[in-house]
């Protein structure tokens, strides 16, 4: 009988309980041999290769030098400076409008709040790499939408990705139109749980919507803002095909972000070790920004 | 009866402010099709026709004549499918046995899991490219199949529903002398078929959106995925957006069908693991 070697916790386990519990491991080694080989194994690789100077000429053991050259590297520097700035332009306001909705859809009916969750969970459903395909061509200066758009207010064309200086503002803008549809249904469905006399109650003592909304809704939801609002730091932290696609990091370095960075030093520049310390620093900072994010909102999520 | 007519108002105003937000979303995926359907010339034109004039099949046309987009399509039908299948029999085998089985180490492991979902891709991606080169399988089917299916985040979507099974029906499975796989195969699969179902569908999406691993691990133009093969073609001829959209349409639209026949699934899926 193949047996995972998994260390027992508890001291009293003993070979008999693994023998006992033999089918759960054949239930779980198919998945959890494929996801040791291609996952555990990565990881920890991921972790030593950071130590190594590995590219095409050499292989040589360099301790921690990676990880000095890449905190002094303003280019990595200001790549995590764009990368927080993305974030934190796209996850506040996704926020602010996923509530937005969820709060707004609330008191209709079953079909009109589906029909609204359906419409603005649709550009989800689309990769990444269409919408960006789209949005190069709704950017573009000369004949694009959004010039159109501008021209019928009266505003002079924009070159939206071609400045540094807007070139991050448009992408931000981008990713916040397009996005935030799976938080919009997460809101919905954690609102409805939440007992409707609670409202009425709030209603017939004469509380304002806004008052319902700060004293009721929002700590009820609490929760699920706090899994929202981790799962999509994870996410837009790493965000990489937009980049990919429609600016390539630039104008002046102005977009690349630490994803697009690790792409091009690991597959363009085959600077594989240091690559990996710069995905171990983006590890370790996101583990951060979650512990931070669960303190600040205190509550936990339950699994 | 004011009342009623303030939260009337109130209801129309929700009702705009809801429409502009939604098409502003919306919007971009009509100028995808409208541009799809523009002849060549007149994209390049300003203002922009809002509806095309003369409407032409031509970008479609030039598109299919490139043949290699058939066989993006064939690779990404393969990928997506052949993970999709894969994923939804091991996780729910190894959501099963977290769920309800008792072995010494499965605390540890669920955890280890819950953990592995809040890794970045980008910690895996260079090890994990190195490895399959080691193996010899870049450019292969297996270098797009075999890490997806490795992806943790199915079993612990698998195990949260089946946590909810009743553990009697199992034990009375057993009792009656169904062995281990049978109670599996008979009793735990029809109870978590909604569960697959979600788990399929996101699989499936997660897939046939992929792009970065895709664009790593293939290095002829014959072994690209649809998306990987798009961004080619935005590379190859990066002004001609009637042609562009064509292709985005084209590939965007196994996704919406997708999406529209599985609605429910995608709606309620979301949830899962998220809300109690």
């Amino acid at each position: 009988m193949e047996q995972i070697p998994v260390k027992p916790i508890k001291r009293k386990t003993t070979l008999k309980d693994v023998w006992k519990g033999r089918s759960g491991y054949l239930f779980i080694l198919p998945h959890f041999a494929l996801f040791a080989i291609f996952f555990l194994v990565p990881v920890g690789w991921g972790m030593y290769l950071s130590m190594f100077k590995y590219n095409v000429f050499s292989q040589t053991f360099v301790w921690f030098d990676n990880y000095k050259r890449i905190l002094s590297d303003w280019l990595f520097l200001k790549s995590l400076k764009n990368t927080f700035i993305y974030t934190f332009g796209v996850v506040p306001l996704w926020l602010g409008k996923a509530l937005l909705v969820t709060v707004l859809i609330y008191p209709f009916r079953k079909s009109i709040q589906t029909f609204f969750k359906a419409a603005f969970y649709l550009p989800h459903v689309t990769s990444t790499v269409i919408v960006s395909m789209i949005w190069l061509w709704v950017f573009n200066p000369n004949f694009g939408l959004l010039n159109y758009f501008m021209s019928l207010l009266g505003l002079e064309p924009v070159v939206w990705l071609g400045r540094s200086l807007t070139a991050m503002p448009s992408l931000i803008m981008m990713q916040v139109i397009m996005g935030g549809g799976s938080t919009i249904v997460l809101l919905s469905a954690a609102m409805a749980s939440i007992p409707e006399y609670y409202f009425e109650a709030a209603t017939l003592e004469g509380a304002s919507s806004w008052v319902i909304f700060r004293k009721i809704t929002l700590p009820l939801l609490k929760p699920t803002i706090l899994y929202s609002l981790v799962m999509g730091t994870i996410a837009n932290f790493q965000t990489f095909s937009n980049i990919y696609i429609m600016t390539s990091g630039g104008p002046e370095f102005s977009t690349t972000t630490v994803a697009y960075l690790i792409y091009e030093t690991a597959f363009k520049n085959y600077n594989l070790g240091l690559a990996s310390a710069m995905s171990m620093v983006m590890f370790a900072i996101l583990v951060v920004l979650g512990i931070i994010q669960f303190k600040w909102l205190g509550s936990n999520v339950e699994y | 009866m004011k009342a009623k007519t303030k939260t009337n108002i109130k209801k129309i105003i929700s009702l705009v402010i809801l429409a502009v937000l939604a098409s502003l979303a919306f919007i971009p995926l009509y100028w995808m099709v409208a541009t799809a359907f523009t002849q060549p010339s007149l994209t390049m034109k300003f203002p922009p026709d809002i509806i095309p004039k003369n409407p032409t099949l031509q970008n479609f046309k030039d598109l299919f004549e490139r043949k290699i987009i058939f066989r993006w399509t064939l690779n990404s039908f393969i990928v997506a499918g052949t993970v999709t299948l894969a994923q939804i029999f091991v996780c729910a085998m190894a959501g099963y046995a977290l769920a309800k089985k008792k072995f010494p180490g499965s605390k540890v492991i669920f955890s280890i899991y819950i953990a592995s979902m809040m890794i970045p891709t980008q910690v895996t991606l260079v090890p994990l490219y190195i490895l399959i080169s080691k193996m010899g399988m870049v450019d292969t089917y297996q270098a797009l199949i075999l890490p997806a299916i490795a992806a943790p985040f199915g079993v612990f979507l698998m195990r949260q529903f089946m946590v909810s099974v009743p553990t009697e029906i199992i034990e009375a499975a057993r009792i009656d002398g169904a062995s281990e796989f049978k109670t599996f195969a008979k009793i735990i699969v029809p109870i978590s078929k909604p569960a697959m179902a979600v788990l399929g569908i996101f699989t499936f999406m997660g897939q046939w959106n992929s792009f970065l691993w895709p664009l790593i691990v293939t290095n002829t133009s014959e072994m690209r995925t649809l998306q990987a093969g798009l961004s080619l073609l935005q590379e190859q001829v990066p002004m001609q957006y009637s042609y562009l959209m064509a292709s985005a349409t084209y590939s965007a639209i196994p996704m919406i069908i997708v999406f529209l026949a599985f609605q429910k699934y995608f709606l309620k899926g979301i949830t899962v693991g998220a809300i109690k």
